[in-house]
């Protein structure tokens, strides 16, 4: 039988306030256990929460973000249970009216596109964290993590594989660092996934019972323990067994995931509204001051790139990867059509030229350099604008492209802020390209007669051999020769 | 320091009747010093009170070293209106460096690191804390039986409860161990005891006063107020306790205002709304000969009275044997014993610690409403009760304000009875939740409440007139409260045996 996976994702962000959802307690990651928590975090006799404010907006900018309702009232509830690590007994939560319903992410699976709707998006506190090691058998409490700022993202069931659940995964990634209200970073915990798995078989339109996988804080393993999860119940169901509505972990190290609880073992939250904390009133007035400091969006920004600096799809998805990159993108085309070393008229046509011209450089040269150097756009250490005079320098014939990626590196080794860097690089590193037909004339010369074999492979309609003898030049010329001159010299001595 | 002349005996003994105001007034002219009053109220406190049990923390050192601070404001001349007065806090309030157990096992060792909204104001005013009083458990309870420390009994009548569960600030403000007292009220626990011992107490809208630092019972009913033997020393309690606290959400933000300002307005064309369902079964004889003289009394100031009518009051012992047990089975899930508090000694694992903690640090009473509150939150039941009594809630409420369109204040009793003996109704759970009959709809309502002396009953124990005004109406009841003393002395009255 032919199985279908059904997959629905819950993803925590840590939202990006200094202090926590309901105290003044500093949020900062790897502080001294219990350093940063204050009598609210402790929960103490008689402390009571105050709503962060800064959370709030976080939430509605998510909303409004992925196209969201906004609800004008939402209402925190607490969430009972016992444990060590959740010091009020409760956790407090949204629960009945979440402050962000539906909305909708664009996800890009290879070369296909494919929208994924959500649920809802609601805020809460995290809880601190147990230690059981370290400890002689008894176990250690760190309530510095406790009273964090989440939003809690909950797409619909709509995903079908575990690619599509990381390319989701990814895209609410890139939109949360996108509209900064979460640092994305996983290894700290700031953005973890837990996901809803169930298959069916093709065709059904019946979901099957579903399995959640707890705490998935990689990519990788939100793939990896779907793709386990999957193969496990298709094979409980072929060995006409039942799927147990349970909760599970991914264990890495052993690439499975096992049983945490099932629903027999599930708590009862006895969720009710929490009375120290009002409902929530998000104004108009507020939600719209929110929406109108909205950055551009990422689906925007690159519908626009395609539109107005005739980049292709490929290259805009590439550009819009984070704000930064595509902000780098902007001020270099401008700077370059600034510049306008084509000397072109028409100024369509020179932001197309320019623009693409920078897209290619960024995602090939400058998006190379920074993999190696494995740094964020953000510290590159050459500016927008001096990628901008490198480019103009590239148009203009005055370097070739392999002197540009010298002259990126060498201001890579020791960075300088001004744009006139470039230029005293070229002059100082002598890459300035060779374009006088004289002086190549005699190098031509001197190359082919030191290659007599590829001469005669030339002639004797060997295509190939012209490429070498290209490059037997542009070797010859340290890489500074103008490589169309050099093809046009070339042909006409072989040919002559 | 030039000492002023030393204070004779007499005038420490006008100090065991004076009003705030007069207290002032013998401070700033340095007739007596912050320092002498409050070893003046901490003797009685340790000789005429130990029968009583009504404190169950005092801390002579601590609350000397706060009354010699006072004595240099004074000095100084920078002091407020209770400035080096002594003031006995309920055991429920959080004072940085003082034993804050609720009445409970489970914080019998629990020292509190930081101040309440309530203690802090106090402390600023230049107040002299003279010790923490005893009180129900968790402040669940109307007799103050279900204290870790003990009963507290009525100055009064010992054999009698003086009522809960801030019966022990009632106590120690009746036989004169302080001026004045603070305590909390979720469903009638500052109008309840006041009545059953003869002294005045005010609970305030909800939201006035700040409950940060004040251990939550149920958080949505829960409000801190005055004790006092006058309304016009109510008024100045409450002066240094209302306003606005960023640190608890379901504070009021509103201007500062004098609850002071309107005590001597005539009462003439006042009109107070009389519930036909507070004079109705259940209220004894002599309750509703007392309130009924007090009516009268408001007539004769030139009130008129309007029958008024609160159909959904019968339903408001329920709704909230339902929504106050629901908040607290959760607000008491912190107490667990993983950070602070009482502790099991020995356990076998996690689940067993907070079994066999819980078990130990908590009471009978607590623990009867912790269940009570897991089962109306229940998957299953939750709809059934918690959510249907919520829309009771609302009910009980829109009933008051459609009685205020009718009248400027209400007016009945504030119990059913006058003070019972301890262990009458210790063992019937009911009986005591009907003994908050009169008190209860007006937490639910949100509504401010007092209580003042209004006679003597049976047994010569005393009985009280609940006073019930609009929403932030604090001042205008309080207005009410000091005409009916300016003809009354029932609130004058003394214990025998603490006259002296």
């Amino acid at each position: 039988m032919e199985w279908e996976t059904v997959i629905g994702l819950e993803t925590h962000a840590q939202l990006s306030t200094r202090s926590k959802i309901f105290s003044g307690a500093s949020t900062a990651f790897g502080a001294a256990p219990n350093t940063q928590a204050c009598a609210v975090d402790l929960a103490l006799p008689g402390v009571l929460p105050v709503m962060n404010r800064g959370a709030v907006e976080r939430a509605l900018r998510f909303g409004l973000a992925v196209g969201a309702t906004i609800n004008a009232r939402s209402v925190f509830a607490r969430k009972n249970y016992f444990y060590p690590d959740l010091p009020k007994g409760y956790q407090i939560s949204q629960y009945e009216l979440p402050i962000v319903a539906g909305g909708s992410l664009r996800i890009v699976i290879g070369d296909r596109e494919k929208i994924v709707h959500l649920t809802r998006a609601h805020l809460e506190e995290d809880a601190g964290k147990s230690l059981h090691e370290d400890f002689h058998g008894m176990s250690g409490i760190d309530l510095n993590r406790a009273g964090t700022p989440l939003l809690e993202i909950v797409s619909e069931p709509e995903m079908r594989s575990a690619e599509e659940a990381v390319a989701y995964a990814k895209a609410l990634h890139a939109l949360v660092r996108w509209i900064d209200i979460c640092d994305g970073n996983m290894q700290e915990g700031s953005f973890r996934c837990d996901a809803n798995v169930s298959v069916r078989p093709l065709g059904s339109d019946k979901l099957g019972t579903r399995c959640e996988i707890k705490n998935l804080n990689s990519f990788r393993f939100l793939e990896r323990a779907i793709d386990f999860e999957v193969r496990r119940q298709i094979e409980v169901i072929e060995d006409g067994g039942h799927i147990v509505l349970e909760t599970r972990l991914y264990d890495p190290d052993r690439d499975e995931t096992r049983s945490m609880r099932s629903k027999e073992e599930a708590h009862d939250y006895r969720y009710f509204p929490d009375p120290d904390l009002p409902p929530l009133v998000v104004s108009e007035a507020w939600r719209e001051a929110v929406r109108a400091a909205l950055p551009e969006l990422p689906a925007a920004m690159c519908e626009r790139f395609i539109n107005d600096y005739g980049v292709s799809e490929y290259d805009a998805r590439l550009l819009i990867s984070s704000r930064d990159f595509a902000s780098y993108f902007e001020a270099a085309a401008q700077r370059l059509i600034e510049l306008n070393p084509a000397q072109l008229g028409n100024e369509e046509e020179a932001r197309r030229n320019y623009g693409l011209a920078i897209a290619k450089g960024m995602s090939g040269l400058l998006a190379a350099q920074l993999n190696r150097a494995e740094l964020d756009i953000a510290h590159a250490p050459v500016s927008a604008a001096q990628f901008a005079v490198l480019h103009a320098r590239m148009i203009q014939e005055v370097v070739t492209s392999k002197s540009a990626r010298e002259i990126l590196l060498a201001l890579w080794e020791s960075p300088q802020t001004d744009e006139s860097a470039i230029d005293a690089i070229i002059e100082a590193k002598g890459l300035k390209q060779v374009g006088d037909a004289d002086e190549l004339g005699g190098i031509v010369d001197g190359v082919l007669a030191a290659n007599a074999r590829q001469v005669a492979d030339y002639r004797s309609g060997k295509e190939k051999a012209f490429n070498s003898l290209v490059g037997q030049v542009m070797k010859a010329t340290g890489g500074k020769a103008n490589p169309k001159l050099v093809q046009e010299i070339l042909k006409r001595k072989l040919e002559g | 320091m030039a000492t002023a002349a030393a204070p004779g005996l007499p005038t420490l003994r006008q100090m065991l009747n004076a009003t705030l105001k007069e207290l002032a007034a013998q401070l700033a002219a340095r007739k007596v010093s912050s320092v002498e009053l409050a070893q003046y109220f901490l003797k009685r406190i340790e000789t005429l009170g130990s029968q009583l049990n009504a404190f169950i923390s005092v801390d002579p050192e601590r609350s000397l070293a706060q009354a010699r601070a006072a004595d240099a404001l004074i000095a100084a001349g920078s002091a407020q209106a209770l400035t080096g007065i002594p003031v006995a806090h309920k055991d429920i309030f959080c004072a940085r460096g003082w034993l804050t157990t609720c009445g409970s096992r489970m914080l019998s060792n629990f020292v509190s690191p930081y101040d309440a909204h309530v203690i802090e104001r106090y402390n600023q005013a230049g107040a002299v804390i003279v010790g923490k009083t005893n009180m129900d458990e968790f402040a669940m309870g109307s007799s103050n039986e279900t204290s870790y420390y003990g009963p507290v009994r009525n100055p009064w009548d010992t054999a009698a409860v003086p009522g809960g569960s801030s019966g022990g600030s009632a106590a120690a403000v009746a036989a004169r161990l302080a001026p004045v007292a603070t305590g909390t009220d979720t469903g009638g626990s500052i109008r309840q005891p006041a009545a059953l011992c003869g002294v005045s107490g005010l609970k305030p809208t909800y939201g006035v006063v700040s409950r940060y630092g004040m251990i939550a019972f149920a958080s949505s009913l829960d409000q801190a107020g005055p004790f006092a033997r006058t309304a016009e020393d109510l008024a100045l309690m409450l002066n240094v306790m209302a306003g606005f606290d960023a640190r608890d959400s379901t504070s009021l933000e509103r201007a500062p205002e004098d609850y002071s300002r309107a005590l001597t307005r005539p009462l003439k064309g006042l009109r107070v709304g009389l519930p036909a369902e507070f004079f109705a079964e259940g209220l004894a004889p002599d309750v509703a000969r007392a309130v009924e003289a007090a009516i009268a009394e408001f007539k004769k100031l030139g009130c008129e009275t309007v029958e008024v009518k609160l159909p959904n009051m019968r339903l408001s012992v329920p709704v909230y044997y339902v929504l106050a047990p629901a908040e607290a089975s959760s607000n008491l899930s912190r107490f667990d014993g993983v950070r602070y508090g009482h502790r099991a000694s020995e356990y076998t694992d996690l689940a067993d610690m907070y079994r066999k903690t819980r078990a130990e640090g908590f009471g009978a009473e607590v623990k009867r409403r912790i269940l009570i509150g897991t089962y109306v939150l229940s998957a299953g039941y939750y709809d059934a009760y918690y959510l249907k009594a919520q829309k009771l809630r609302r009910l009980i409420a829109q009933d008051f304000v459609e009685a205020f369109k009718k009248c400027d204040i209400i007016m009945g009793p504030t119990t059913p009875t006058a003070a019972f003996n301890l262990g009458e109704k210790a063992q019937d759970p009911v009986q005591m939740y009907l003994s908050d009959i009169y008190t209860i709809a007006v937490n639910l309502a949100g509504l401010p409440g007092m209580s003042i002396p209004a006679g003597f009953g049976a047994g010569n124990r005393p009985l009280g007139l609940q006073v019930i005004g609009n929403y932030f109406c604090e001042a205008q009841m309080l207005n009410v409260a000091h005409q009916f003393q300016q003809v009354t002395d029932w609130h004058l009255r003394t214990p025998p045996g603490f006259a002296q």
